[in-house]
């Protein structure tokens, strides 16, 4: 029973009742990404969405899609067994900040840099929800924890500095309470043939309330945070009235009209980088949207054509071939 | 130079029925090359034979040094060959510490042929000797030839292009050339591959053919041994046509071949390690079987990619050793956890942590079979020589498929580098066992963890319309396959793991026993053991001892019949190497039998004089 009628939101609402806590971010990126799959032109049952532990990864169990719940911070070796064997499927890997950047890191270093076809999203609460509430690699200095109780002294990592610097080929970053905007960044993402890798601000309401709140919340959003749209210049503020310039290797604010325009598909991901450590100073917007679109040569592409390379030249193998090869003699 | 014809030819020529020999020197010197290719060619002759490869774990331990000297140990006969012997009647020592480190094993009255080049005083203190042991006494026992191989090899490739130090690396096949005139072996094969071997450098080719063939005409040094031998070809191994395995290509090629007759996709996840490093090796050229092979960033992502190729329709492989298999736990959690078919590959060697990396061992098999957190049941089955690997392997997918279930393969490192013939399985009696996916769902609704005869849940690829469903690590409500925290349902699911594993029994044959059926001894073996086994049992029946043995490929679950073959003898010995794992199997499965454990941890195969010594102690007790 292939689907043939346009698919709506409901469509990829699966059987199972979502057990996030009320108010959880991830109930707005559900729906956003519920509503996208809808859009995308892909069938339901080429879609599979991959996880691995924590509030986040329940993710495919409310995704009527196929599904994979798999285990601490292994969803993108598990998702590139998956790409690399069927690489019609469309592969989305759901991940969080302890998931994906701590207990999993070395995962997601390595399928950044193989560049799959696959798009993940990264929800970022900066807290660990599932196990109640301890430090997360990207949790500030100083914050106060179960575990830590007089204050984190762990230096946090960013996300996005880690994707550029594994040379992720798209890297995104946009926030749960902002829908259109994660919309359109999701969008991008699942349209960038590559792996795609998109930080999503997540507030846990339980154990991490309002800590995006400084630049996030309605009432400053718009002077905290500059939205780096691929072609348009560098804006912010309510009336976009303020810009922003690299000078030398320096972000600069500087007046609408000298606004750099922003560019993601440099040679050097120089630029992103620098974007990427604007939180550094606190005068400056926090950036969200678009850091880096570049392409680059497909793993599982490289992989499938060795394979029909070596058929070509040698044809395809039997098991006469395999058994009876190199010096054999009869007795 | 040109080859003689038959040079030596005027020399007594004596027929052997067998013979150990054992290559020694540094790990640069190689010796694992010259000992591959003596062995290629006394297969291509047609003898049976056994290889032990023994080399550091440095690639390249200080030159000269104790901890430097790599060895290739070879038994080639004409009668029916099961291990590579316990002691070399021949002992080749390229140095000093070569010599001192290897002549304990020599057979006593053996040949020991030195290469007096390396034995100024600065190689003597290399090798921590004060004195020359070819002075000192120390070869008392042996018959000792002493050539200057490094001064031979110089004159021999005089006029070539090469530097010194690249002539001194022609020192290999020197050798090489003397011990294919002192067996009669034929050379054309080694030149043959030298030529393949150095396609891109011919003037390498030349010399080491150059330096073989002078060693192979040294007439001055043949006049050393008095006369050269013969081994026949061996006249009992059964009809067909053969080929020389190691025992990880044996493996690649079983998996492949398991694959072809599952008509799936193999998808290899690995990290190298030593000793199963070869496996991916292997697999990687076989592209045009269709093969993936993914070199993971490390052992865990090697097992869940794996997973998630099986996931997505393949069949999932990785492999790996004792450390990796530590590492990938959790990985063979979620694959019982989520029943789907993953071959797991653990090829042993010494440890605990890293041990012994090129060494043997059987100690990971109370790690293969209990070896994970909780109640994660898992069958394993243990190859138990070179060639018996490409069985085993196809045996395990066998098994993975039909159950839906993770197999783990045991090897080790004594199987996975040794070498031996292969007869090769006819094409016709490789019987295909094609996977059915489901691909619509059942007119009563799809259930994902529906259960057929073999209590296996259905596998479906994503991709199939219709059946779109989730699974993950979580615990499963039966049939649905939902998230399920109920008491009842847990216990329930937990048996039905468990029992489907231990069905697996109903479609293993009970091994046969080698030997009377009932007697004083049953040695029960699994895994590499069995040639050791085999020569021991031969040699204490042939002395009138009442001892039998049985071995075992299935470790887990254990084939039915055990109780009643381990009834008919007062004993059943187990030797292993390790502290007597699978004593403590069979006493926890067989409580009335007398169990006697015979631990080996030495990072050492079993020799067959050990096996006959303690049956031989037990008997008089």
């Amino acid at each position: 029973m292939a689907e043939t009628q346009a698919l709506t939101r409901k469509d990829f609402k699966s059987d199972q009742e979502v057990r996030w806590c009320p108010g959880c971010g991830d109930y707005a990126i559900l729906n956003c990404v519920q509503g996208i799959m809808a859009t995308l032109g892909v069938p339901r049952h080429q879609i599979c969405f991959v996880s691995g532990i924590g509030c986040s990864s329940r993710f495919p169990y409310y995704m009527n899609t196929y599904g994979f719940h798999s285990i601490h911070g292994r969803a993108p070796a598990i998702a590139t067994g998956i790409k690399t064997a069927n690489p019609e499927l469309s592969v989305w890997l759901v991940t969080g900040d302890g998931d994906g950047l701590s207990i999993g890191g070395n995962h997601m270093a390595h399928i950044l840099r193989r560049n799959l076809d696959i798009k993940i999203l990264l929800f970022n609460n900066e807290i660990y929800g599932l196990t109640k509430g301890q430090y997360s690699p990207t949790s500030p200095v100083g914050l106060k924890t179960k575990s830590t109780p007089m204050g984190s002294v762990d230096r946090p990592m960013d996300p996005v500095s880690f994707a550029l610097g594994c040379g992720a080929t798209f890297v995104g970053r946009t926030i749960d309470t902002h829908v259109k905007h994660m919309e359109q960044v999701l969008l991008a993402a699942a349209h960038h043939k590559g792996t795609a890798f998109v930080e999503i601000y997540q507030n846990c309401v339980i154990f991490n309330d309002a800590c995006f709140d400084g630049f996030a919340d309605k009432s400053v959003r718009d002077d905290k945070t500059i939205d780096l749209r691929p072609g348009q210049p560098l804006l912010f503020g309510k009336a976009l009235d303020k810009g922003l310039k690299i000078e030398g290797w320096e972000p600069k604010i500087v007046p609408a009209a000298e606004a750099a325009v922003w560019k993601s598909d440099g040679k050097s991901a120089g630029p992103a980088f620098v974007m990427s450590q604007l939180d550094q100073d606190p005068t400056m917007p926090r950036p969200l949207g678009i850091f880096r679109d570049v392409q680059a040569p497909i793993f599982e592409d490289g992989v499938h054509a060795q394979i029909r390379g070596a058929i070509q030249k040698r044809g395809e193998g039997t098991l006469q071939q395999l058994i009876y090869s190199g010096e054999t003699w009869t007795v | 130079m040109t080859q003689a014809k038959n040079p030596g030819s005027e020399l007594p020529l004596q027929h052997q029925e067998e013979v150990v020999i054992r290559f020694a020197g540094d790990s640069g010197d190689g010796m694992q090359i010259t000992g591959n290719q003596f062995t290629h060619t006394s297969a291509l002759v047609g003898n049976d034979l056994a290889t032990f490869p023994d080399y550091p774990a440095e690639i390249r331990a200080p030159a000269g040094t104790r901890p430097g000297v790599s060895g290739f140990q070879v038994r080639f006969g004409s009668a029916d060959v099961h291990t590579p012997g316990d002691q070399p009647d021949v002992l080749v020592a390229m140095n000093p510490a070569a010599l001192i480190v290897n002549i304990k094993d020599l057979r006593p009255g053996g040949t020991v042929i030195v290469n007096t080049g390396q034995f100024a005083e600065n190689d003597l203190k290399k090798a921590q000797l004060a004195k020359s042991p070819l002075t000192d006494g120390t070869l008392s026992a042996y018959r000792v030839i002493e050539i200057d191989i490094n001064k031979r090899v110089t004159d021999a490739l005089k006029g070539t292009p090469l530097s010194s130090k690249e002539v001194q690396r022609c020192k290999n096949f020197y050798t090489l050339g003397l011990m294919y005139w002192l067996y009669s072996r034929p050379l054309e094969n080694t030149l043959k591959w030298l030529d393949e071997k150095f396609a891109k450098r011919p003037e390498l080719a030349e010399a080491n053919k150059l330096a073989m063939q002078a060693g192979f005409n040294a007439g001055d040094i043949h006049e050393l041994f008095q006369g050269r031998f013969e081994v026949a070809p061996c006249d009992v191994l059964p009809k067909g046509t053969y080929r020389n395995i190691m025992g990880n290509d044996a493996l690649a090629m079983g998996l492949v071949t398991g694959a072809k007759l599952a008509d799936l996709t193999l998808f290899l996840g690995s990290y190298p390690i030593t000793p199963a490093s070869g496996i991916l090796e292997s697999l990687a050229s076989y592209k045009n079987y269709g093969v993936i092979t993914f070199q993971a960033e490390d052992e865990i992502a090697a097992i869940c990619a794996a997973l998630g190729s099986a996931y997505a329709g393949c069949l999932g492989v990785t492999s790996t050793s004792g450390p990796g298999m530590a590492l990938k736990g959790e990985g063979m959690g979620l694959a019982v956890s989520i029943e789907l078919p993953l071959i797991i590959c653990d090829i042993q060697r010494g440890g605990p942590s890293t041990g012994l990396p090129t060494k043997t061992e059987q100690a990971d098999l109370l790690q293969a079979i209990f070896g994970r957190n909780s109640e994660a049941p898992i069958p394993v089955i243990a190859a138990s020589a070179p060639s018996d690997a490409f069985e085993t392997a196809i045996e395990a997918v066998r098994i993975a498929v039909q159950f839906m279930t993770p197999v783990i393969v045991l090897s080790d490192g004594y199987i996975a580098n040794g070498a031996e013939p292969w007869r090769l399985p006819k094409i016709e009696d490789l019987k295909p066992f094609p996977v059915k996916f489901l691909k619509e769902a059942p007119a009563d609704g799809f259930l994902p963890y529906a259960r057929d005869a073999h209590l296996a849940r259905p596998w479906v690829k994503p991709g199939t319309p219709g059946l779109e469903h989730r699974v993950g690590g979580l615990e499963k409500a039966h049939e649905t396959g939902h998230i399920s925290y109920d008491p009842e349902n847990h216990e329930f699911m937990v048996r039905m793991r468990q029992n489907k594993v231990m069905a697996v029994r109903e479609t293993i044959p009970t091994p046969n026993v080698f030997g009377d059926s009932t007697g004083d001894i049953l040695i029960l073996g699994w895994g590499s053991t069995r040639g050791a086994i085999t020569s021991a049992v031969e040699k204490l029946r042939s002395k009138g001892r009442k001892v039998s043995s049985l071995h075992l490929r299935h470790v887990w679950p254990l084939p039915h019949g055990l109780d009643k073959i381990f009834s008919c003898f007062r004993s059943v010995l187990v030797p292993e190497m390790n502290m007597g794992q699978m004593a403590r199997v069979l006493r926890s499965e067989y409580q009335e039998h007398n169990i006697i454990s015979y631990p080996k941890v030495q990072g050492l195969p079993f020799r067959t004089s050990e096996l006959v010594t303690k049956v031989e102690s037990l008997l008089e007790r």
